[in-house]
């Protein structure tokens, strides 16, 4: 028999170290969901080969260029509001969370180690995008910071949404919507199709979408070199404040 | 101070579903069992004494805090085993593996256990590397019990910790339990297994209908009941005749197909009246024995006088 001490020695970790410990367990979560990796690698992956390579819309030249920072919004909205939503949702709906309740581990601690993996896997999915447009003919140009900037307001605000959606609706719910939202936003997001292809009246509103602030950001900066507008940052920063405090306030934990 | 104080505890789920005068004590460095019928309240006690439900009224002390005032102290120091395949399901990542889990829950706590030797005392090194979803039922609460223990708690709440498993791995917990008890840790824990109360328990506390029916050690608890004659023979024989045999007003029940008991009393004129019936009647009785009632046979009164909750 293993002799153990059982006799109490109660006490919690140091923070970095629980930190440290959850947010590698969410990652290895999410790379191991095969569905995730799916709607987070692969499909952006392949939207953006297939957009750039055949003559599917009338897109603005060079094509490649048009694509790359819509197809950079949809994996931020993939891994920060979808991915996050269904696995949170589940897990919620798992009991996790409420197990994790009875933990030294902080409710603040937790949703740290959670955007640090959603971060990671961006870091994976940025890398991967680069890579690939390079390959088709993408010549970088344009601020980094900028760049790194939009992708980290845009994650925070498709997060808010994702954890808001996990924490209110059952987890079949939420697995629904978060792909249906994925899906609609992925068509009037200015994504594939630039906005300028809806009329007038409807441009106006799609252009305060996420994905579409996001995209429409990140065009302006890749592309063309020029600093994103302020609408951008501004429509971003109102979702993520929206966002935020709706989730605060309603997020159930079981 | 005791580990745990509840006083007149209540909390309503519906009109009738709920726990509405709930109070006992538990004691450090001993057992508590929780005893009571499916929905008398025992998951609802031992989940406000965790923090995971809010009371609607009464007052909780756990180690001389408030469970949800002090919730962020306590988790630190208490440790917990939610009931399995309750409302909240398993509570652990289903494509998490065994070794994985324990280590991201101890890598929570100060001074842990170490997970290898934690998994090797529960028989568990064999699915270390197993997902969670994999895992048998028993294999799970085993995992279960296994990480309400890993962060060296003062306390511990186990909620039906032995349902489900088999023979060998019952006593390997209730080892684990007795040595955890004598290392100087409180322990309460359900249970619908009364021999396991009766082997475990330190002091037992009945629930019934959400409310107290009876606390006391399980001595006290069966003590003064005087002792009955039980014993087994072909089914179906004619209790009304060998009742009418018995001297001192005692009856004889088949309890069972084949099981007999005879009581209230036992003397050696009602074990000599029963043998003498026996032999006229050609009926071998075997497993003849007298013994003081079972902690279960207490509960079976108790609980049935008061009518199902
Ligand atoms: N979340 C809930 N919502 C509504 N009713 C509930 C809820 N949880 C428990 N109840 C009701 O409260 C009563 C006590 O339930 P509880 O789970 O505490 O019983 P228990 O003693 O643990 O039973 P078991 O032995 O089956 O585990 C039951 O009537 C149950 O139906
Ligand atoms: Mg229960």
């Amino acid at each position: 028999m293993i002799a153990l001490d059982l006799s109490p020695a109660p006490g919690a970790a140091p923070a970095l170290r629980t930190f440290r410990a959850q947010a590698l367990m969410e990652l290895k979560l999410v790379l191991r969901n095969g569905e995730q990796l799916l709607l987070t690698i692969v499909i952006p992956t392949v939207l953006l080969v297939l957009f750039a390579t055949a003559p599917i819309a009338d897109l603005p030249k060079p094509r490649i260029d048009f694509l790359l920072p819509g197809v950079l919004a949809l994996a931020v909205m993939s891994t920060a509001f979808t991915g996050q939503a269904i696995g949170t949702g589940f897990e919620r709906r798992n009991g996790v969370l409420r197990r994790l309740g009875t933990t030294p581990l902080t409710r603040p601690g937790l949703l740290a180690a959670k955007t640090s993996a959603v971060i990671a896997v961006e870091l994976l999915q940025v890398g991967l995008l680069l890579l690939v447009a390079w390959a088709l003919g993408w010549s970088p140009h344009g601020s980094v910071a900028a760049v790194v900037g939009l992708l980290l307001v845009g994650t925070a605000a498709f997060s808010t949404f994702g954890l808001l959606m996990a924490g209110t609706l059952r987890a079949e719910a939420t697995l629904a919507a978060a792909n249906l939202v994925y899906l609609v936003l992925l068509v009037l997001g200015g994504v594939a199709f630039p906005l300028s292809d809806f009329s007038g009246g409807v441009r106006d509103v799609l252009q305060y979408l996420p994905i579409s602030a996001l995209s429409d950001g990140l065009r302006t900066v890749l592309a063309h070199g020029a600093a994103a507008p302020g609408r951008d940052w501004l429509t971003l920063a109102v979702w993520t404040v929206v966002g935020g405090t709706t989730a605060a306030r309603f997020f159930r934990w079981d | 101070m005791p580990a745990v104080e509840v006083s007149r505890l209540a909390k309503r789920y519906t009109s009738t579903a709920g726990i509405s005068d709930i109070s006992f004590t538990a004691e450090r460095r001993a057992v508590t069992a929780l005893l009571g019928r499916n929905g008398a309240g025992k998951t609802t006690t031992v989940e406000i004494c965790c923090g995971l439900r809010r009371r609607d009224s009464g007052t909780v002390r756990v180690l001389d805090r408030d469970p949800v005032a002090a919730h962020q102290e306590l988790v630190q120091r208490v440790g917990v085993m939610p009931q399995a395949g309750g409302s909240s399901a398993s509570g652990i990542y289903p494509s998490a593996r065994v070794r994985e889990v324990m280590e991201l829950f101890a890598a929570q706590y100060a001074h842990p256990l170490a997970p290898a030797a934690l998994l090797e005392r529960l028989d568990l090194t064999s699915v270390a590397a197993t997902p969670w979803r994999r895992l048998s039922g028993g294999e799970q609460q085993r995992v279960s019990l296994a990480l309400a223990l890993v962060g060296r708690p003062e306390l511990v709440f186990l909620d039906e910790p032995t349902a489900g498993l088999d023979v060998h791995a019952r006593r390997t917990a209730w080892d684990l339990i007795r040595e955890l008890r004598s290392s100087g840790v409180a322990i309460i824990l359900t249970t619908h297994a009364l021999d396991e109360a009766e082997q475990l328990a330190d002091a037992v506390v009945i629930l019934d209908g959400g409310r107290v029916l009876a606390t006391g050690s399980p001595a006290d608890l069966t003590r003064g009941t005087t002792p009955e004659l039980h014993f087994t023979a072909p089914p179906g024989l004619d209790v009304a005749a060998l009742t009418a045999a018995l001297p001192n007003d005692a009856t004889a029940n088949e309890t069972a197909p084949g099981h007999y008991a005879v009581g209230p009393r036992v003397d050696p004129e009602v074990i000599a009246a029963v043998t003498a019936w026996c032999a006229q009647h050609g009926v071998m009785a075997d497993n003849l024995t007298t013994a003081s009632r079972s902690l279960e046979s207490v509960f079976l009164d108790l609980t049935s006088a008061e009518g199902s909750p």
